[in-house]
């Protein structure tokens, strides 16, 4: 498993309730070896956020990759948002599944 | 003195100060860079630690906080967070006050 994906883990593990989770692996965009795995920006919004100060909020999630700031990690960019607040700042909640046709199935069913 | 004794006395002395990589002028990181020009945007006085150039400084904040990364903002003597809470605070108006009203009770 790749940091990115302990990190994602890690984060599905410790909060009840994940409205949207992105890990962005941006280590690409700092002066580091090819597949350091060390610059991630998050973007975490869950209702487990509402009770937290901001500064409480990047403690926790800080806290969770202490052992990953020891190993290689070396900046973590946090957002970290209530589905509230979220919707507030205009982010968009994830995108629906495409249809993949089975309504139009139904319909030709119906129509027999 | 202990290297944790001056990082409570810079903190305490003055009422805003970032500990970054580089200087304002001069940023050596990308997120010190943002969070500096945040607080160069208040027009309001602050103080700066080149981390780059204090190793005992580098190695020993992040446990003095208990926050693992830089660059470090404090106001008041106290850590209101990095890079991203610092522009978040910036983006709502609410940095310029907290930074109004640090250096006006430092004054007093």
């Amino acid at each position: 498993m790749n940091r990115k994906q302990r990190i994602a883990e890690q984060i599905h593990q410790s909060l009840q309730s994940i409205a949207h989770l992105d890990v962005v692996d941006e280590s690409y965009m700092h002066a580091v070896p090819a597949n350091a795995e060390s610059h991630f920006k998050l973007l975490i919004v869950s209702s487990d956020f509402a009770s937290l100060s901001m500064i409480e909020r990047h403690r926790l999630i800080n806290q969770l990759f202490a052992a990953e700031f020891n190993n290689g990690l070396h900046a973590l960019s946090l957002h970290t948002w209530t589905p509230e607040e979220w919707v507030v700042k205009g982010g968009v909640l994830p995108t629906s599944p495409p249809c993949l046709g089975g309504s139009k199935v139904q319909k030709s069913i119906q129509n027999q | 003195m202990d290297v944790l004794e001056r990082i409570r006395e810079q903190v305490t002395c003055n009422p805003v100060v970032i500990y970054m990589k580089g200087t304002p002028q001069f940023p050596q990181c990308g997120f010190s860079s943002r969070a500096a020009a945040a607080l160069q945007e208040t027009g309001v006085p602050f103080s700066y630690i080149n981390v780059l150039q204090d190793s005992e400084i580098f190695e020993n904040l992040p446990r003095f906080a208990d926050w693992p990364t830089f660059p470090q903002i404090y106001i008041d003597g106290e850590l209101i967070g990095g890079c991203d809470i610092t522009l978040e605070l910036h983006a709502s108006g609410e940095l310029k006050s907290m930074m109004e009203k640090a250096v006006s009770q430092a004054a007093e």
